[in-house]
């Protein structure tokens, strides 16, 4: 089916999140308005104004009350998701990047750059269904990995954080203490940037993106690294579906080459990958320049991906996709 | 840490040496997981018999380079008594000091104990090795009078001469060995051929299995060259270029060295093509930033590393191109006569073409072949005989001329002489049989120029020439190409960004022998031809401007069998038995670095992504053992003898498929099982969940509730009087 083009956003897309139920997808672009939509038909819902800076990454809460978003203005806010209200800010010394609400909505991750000598840091907050009894004190403060960290998400049972970042480590912590309890095998793990870091709908496994041009699917509670999938170009974003056994990864080359060569060079598909058979099943065109973020519908039908280009492709399976044989 | 005494201290486990004798220790009371082994230090010059890795590779280097190299000896000076010192010093700093630069304190002559005489030598140091090299060179056998004539050595020969016993000894014999059978590569029993990747700081050879879809790695070796790897043109060998040297490795699987060829900082190499020589080259940058410049090169015996003649001088000596030609040296410098018997090769120089026999390694009858203005020469690829090419002389009043010369006897069989030439290009038929100069002429405003051929039909009496003029005149030849083995060629030519594709037969349908042309394809994307090894095929591409667009085109039918694209790719190679087509992407590329593997009629087999990706080579083949009559004779029943493999891939494609299904079943049952584990804790977990959620029940949407909400929409509500035909009266 022809692809419903989003046309919201005036800069590269960043970050994109679809809700439990699957009726609507955020957008977070480094314009400053985090952006919602209805997933059936591109229609544009509403924008969360009060940014001051790109916006990373976000997260919605189980029944769709909540947003919170990380933005380089050195902060994370959490809104109001039907009126857009701006409920609360936590303020950083440095900009906010990756965002995780916790099963229960209870507890929130977020991790911030490195910044002017501050190293990066992974804060965990209290959110309280009250936002007027919400409080900007972090319960702690992991530090310890150099360079950026791009993501960080909850492990099973809120019992662990899971990050991954610049230093091409992945690693867990105990989400009580904020210890560190295992860090991928360096050898067996990503040899560059780790872009990106999707959970599975079940939460059993996640799949990170790197720029060593490959994507790897690990177990979230092992760290054991079950399939790689390799392709040519450095990978910004990946994605698992929810319905088979599918990913899907996405990137280019870098932005700032992207005007220096032919569009097919930096090849801005959405690859398709076998989840088990590791094998490419076929690719997806369209963008017109890197594809950042990627996202599965939660009923797997559809899937949306943004790009440098500025906008969002929501791509509604054709029955053909069903019936792709191995 | 423990106070040990290192001397008396029980070695840990994994520091025995091998051949010692394991005694039954005393038990020593230490916790050996609280010993920081790294803060022991062993005592000087003690290794426990551990050698250390690093010296091994050393060893080989201080053979030929003791410091000394750059030091040598004159003797036979004159015996002069104290006064008269300085007065010889002077005269041999005149000398020698014109050569090189002596180094301060460099001259050095030793005086007898007693009267203080000198003893008749003298050590001088250069700057520079080839300082000193180029001393000996020129002074040797130099006269300072009748009675001195100056013998000049380098220091370092005499030790090698005085480590010559005085007694000879009978050469020991050793017992043989049998070789490795270095063609065994050719023997497999798939037939499949071999090619040699390098890409990161790794080489691997690879056998191409079109049938797996995949190549069967061979070797791989990391660090295996410094800067490239080349097969010889029989592909007997593969040679590596290091600091020392270059070497060559063989077989079929196992890659052994087998020969080692020292040559300092050596650049390019280059083989006969009988394989029977190699060819080394290095450049040196200049002590003097004025100098050239200076150009080493050594002939080598392939089969027992020898050098056979070895050649030095500046750049200029060796750069080519005529009077007024391109500065810098071309490679090849030698290029070598055709034929696998390598008997001659050749190189040109100002005015001259040196021919050279390999039987004496020494010039050809003793003087080289005069050519004024001699711009290029070619030798034709299988007989000796030469084509060279000289630009027009004299203002204007010579005219340029292509001539044929024949390998020894200097007969010059055929001469063209042509008229306001700007440039030629000289393209030899594989067999020899034709030879075509692609000519560019000045217009009669001398503005442009136009391009026409001269061709020669070599094998022919008398060597008719024929000109072919393309029928639009501007157009620019973008490529050419000989039909390997046939009588056929193809063009590119055009002007603007799709250029046409022009195939020509120097045969004609009622054999009256003339060139015709076959076809023209027009406005084609293509910038290169590749003709299969074979002929018949021709892959015509459109690398670099054009992204890699490929067509795979028949000939003898004159129809394009497929089009395809390897984006952005840089070079095409057929494999030696044109069954396959490698394309690639080079380093000159960021993205998209490795290689594709065709068909010979278009079909993607495999892809290899390699990232820093440099060389893709096929093995090459010697050449067949089969007559033309043989070899027609399969070609004609080809379908006998094709039916054997058809029934093999068939097989194969079903152990294949078998394989694959066998592959994919384990891969699914390990992640079925790794689910099922995943599954029962999350069971277990999930109370866990719940009460995270405030007690909220599901994990799954399936007792969601579906609400149908009826959602009334005014779209718009307008309010309107309508007029009746008539109006009420009031």
């Amino acid at each position: 089916m022809r692809p419903i083009l989003l046309k919201g956003h005036e800069r590269p897309l960043t970050f994109l999140k679809y809700n439990r139920d699957g009726d609507l997808l955020f957008s977070c672009a480094k314009d400053h308005n985090p952006t919602v939509w209805y997933s059936h038909n591109g229609d544009r819902l509403g924008t969360y104004r009060g940014h001051n800076g790109a916006v990373w990454c976000c997260d919605v809460s189980r029944h769709t009350e909540r947003l919170i978003t990380g933005s380089a203005d050195q902060s994370a806010n959490i809104w109001d998701v039907e009126t857009g209200a701006k409920l609360h800010t936590f303020g950083f010394e440095s900009p906010a990047r990756a965002v995780d609400f916790a099963e229960g909505d209870k507890l929130c991750v977020i991790s911030t750059d490195p910044f002017i000598g501050a190293p990066s840091e992974i804060h965990v907050k209290r959110v309280e269904k009250d936002h007027s009894k919400q409080s900007s004190e972090s319960l702690f403060v992991i530090k310890g990995p150099t360079g950026r960290i791009n993501r960080a998400v909850w492990g099973p049972l809120n019992k662990t954080i899971i990050s991954a970042g610049e230093d091409c480590l992945v690693r867990m912590w105990d989400a009580e203490t904020g210890k560190l309890i295992k860090q991928s095998d360096p050898d067996a793990g990503h040899q560059k940037v780790v872009s990106s870091l999707a959970k599975s709908a079940d939460g059993s496994h996640f799949i990170t993106g790197s720029h060593d041009k490959s994507a790897k699917l690990w177990d979230i509670r092992t760290l054991e690294v079950l399939k790689t999938y390799s392709t040519e170009r450095p990978v910004n974003a990946a994605a698992i579906s929810p319905l088979l056994d599918h990913v899907v990864i996405g990137g280019g080359q870098d932005a700032s080459q992207v005007t220096m060569s032919d569009r097919r060079a930096g090849k801005f598909e959405a690859k398709f990958f076998h989840k088990i058979y590791e094998e490419e099943i076929g690719g997806v065109k369209g963008h017109f320049g890197p594809i950042n973020a990627l996202a599965f519908n939660t009923d797997g039908r559809s899937f949306s991906s943004g790009g440098e280009d500025g906008y969002v492709r929501i791509h509604h399976f054709d029955a053909d996709y069903y019936h792709i044989k191995m | 840490m423990a106070d040990i005494d290192v001397e008396e201290m029980p070695m840990a486990p994994h520091m025995l040496a091998p051949d010692m004798v394991v005694e039954p220790r005393v038990q020593v009371n230490i916790d050996w997981s609280q010993v920081d082994l790294d803060s022991i230090e062993l005592p000087e010059g003690e290794n426990f018999g551990i050698l250390s890795d690093d010296d091994q590779e050393e060893e080989e280097i201080l053979e030929t380079n003791t410091g000394f190299g750059n030091v040598i000896v004159v003797d036979n000076l004159p015996v002069v008594a104290p006064e008269k010192h300085e007065k010889l010093e002077n005269v041999i700093r005149k000398i020698f000091g014109q050569i090189g630069v002596i180094r301060e304190r460099g001259l050095w002559m030793p005086r007898e104990d007693g009267d203080g005489k000198t003893k008749g030598y003298a050590f001088i140091e250069y700057t520079t090795p080839q300082e000193a090299q180029t001393a000996i060179e020129q002074t040797n056998g130099y006269k300072l009078d009748k009675a001195h004539v100056f013998a000049v050595n380098m220091f370092d020969d005499f030790e090698k001469y005085m480590k010559v016993p005085d007694e000879w000894v009978p050469l020991e014999i050793k017992p043989y060995t049998p070789a490795e059978n270095m063609l065994a590569w050719l023997t497999d029993d798939r037939g499949r051929d071999q090619f040699v990747i390098r890409f990161g700081s790794d080489t691997e050879v690879f056998w191409n299995d079109a049938r797996q879809g995949k190549p069967d790695p061979v070797y791989h070796r990391s660090f295996w060259t410094e800067s490239f790897v080349q097969w010889s043109p029989l592909g007997t060998y593969l040679a590596t270029i290091h600091r020392q040297g270059a070497a060559v490795w063989g077989g079929a699987q196992t890659f052994n060295r087998l020969t080692r060829y020292i040559h300092p900082q050596v650049k390019l190499i280059d083989f006969s093509p009988g394989e029977k020589y190699m060819v080394t080259y290095s450049s040196h940058e200049p002590s003097n930033p004025r100098d050239t410049q200076r150009v080493a090169l050594n002939i080598f015996d392939v089969r027992s590393g020898k050098v056979l003649r070895d050649f030095k001088g500046s750049a200029d000596d060796f750069a080519t191109g005529g009077t007024g030609g391109v500065a810098g040296v071309s490679w090849p410098v030698f290029r070598w006569a055709g034929g696998r018997e390598d008997k001659y090769f050749a190189r040109i120089g100002k005015n001259v073409i040196s021919v050279y026999e390999t039987e004496t390694m020494s010039l050809l009858d003793r003087k080289s072949l005069k050519v004024d203005n001699v711009m290029e020469f070619m030798w034709s690829p299988t007989d000796p005989l030469l084509s060279l090419f000289v630009p027009e002389g004299g203002g204007g009043n010579q005219p340029a001329r292509v001539s044929l010369i024949s390998i020894p006897s200097r007969e010059e069989l055929r001469q063209k002489n042509l008229f306001s030439v700007s440039d030629c290009k000289m393209y030899w038929q594989s067999n020899g049989d034709y030879l075509a100069v692609k000519v560019d002429r000045y217009t009669k405003t001398k503005k442009s120029t136009y391009t026409g051929f001269e061709l020669f039909r070599v094998k022919e009496r008398d060597i008719p020439i024929e000109v072919l003029e393309l029928e639009n005149k501007n157009d620019k030849i973008v490529a050419f190409a000989w039909e390997p083995k046939g009588h056929r060629f193809a063009i590119i030519h055009g002007d603007g960004p799709r250029p046409d594709i022009s195939i020509y037969s120097m045969r004609s349908p009622n054999n009256v022998g003339r060139v015709t042309k076959l076809t023209t394809l027009k406005a084609k994307q293509a910038n290169a031809l590749y003709w299969s090894p074979m002929g018949k095929y021709i892959v015509l591409a459109g690398l670099k401007a054009y992204n890699g667009q490929l067509e795979f085109y028949n000939v003898d039918e004159l129809e394009t069998m497929a089009s395809g694209e390897h984006f952005m790719a840089t070079d095409v190679d057929w494999d030696p038995t044109g069954r396959f087509v490698a394309t690639s992407v080079t380093s000159v590329h960021q993205m998209e670095n490795g290689f594709n593997i065709w068909s010979f009629n278009g079909k993607l087999l495999y892809r290899l992504p390699r990232d820093r990706f440099f060389q893709f080579l096929w093995r090459p083949r010697p050449p067949s053992l089969l007559s033309a009559e043989e070899e027609a004779e399969i070609a004609k029943n080809l379908r006998k003898y094709s039916k054997k493999y058809e029934v093999e891939d068939a097989e194969q494609s079903n152990i294949n498929t078998a394989q694959d299904l066998e592959h994919r079943r384990k891969l699914m049952d390990d992640w079925k099982s790794w689910v099922s584990r995943w599954k029962q804790m999350y069971e277990e977990e999930k109370p866990y969940r719940e009460d995270l959620r405030d007690g909220e029940p599901s994990d799954d949407d399936e007792d969601l509730e579906t609400e149908e909400v009826e959602v009334e929409e005014i779209m718009k509500c307008e309010e309107e009087v309508i007029s009746y035909g008539f109006e009420q009266v009031d």
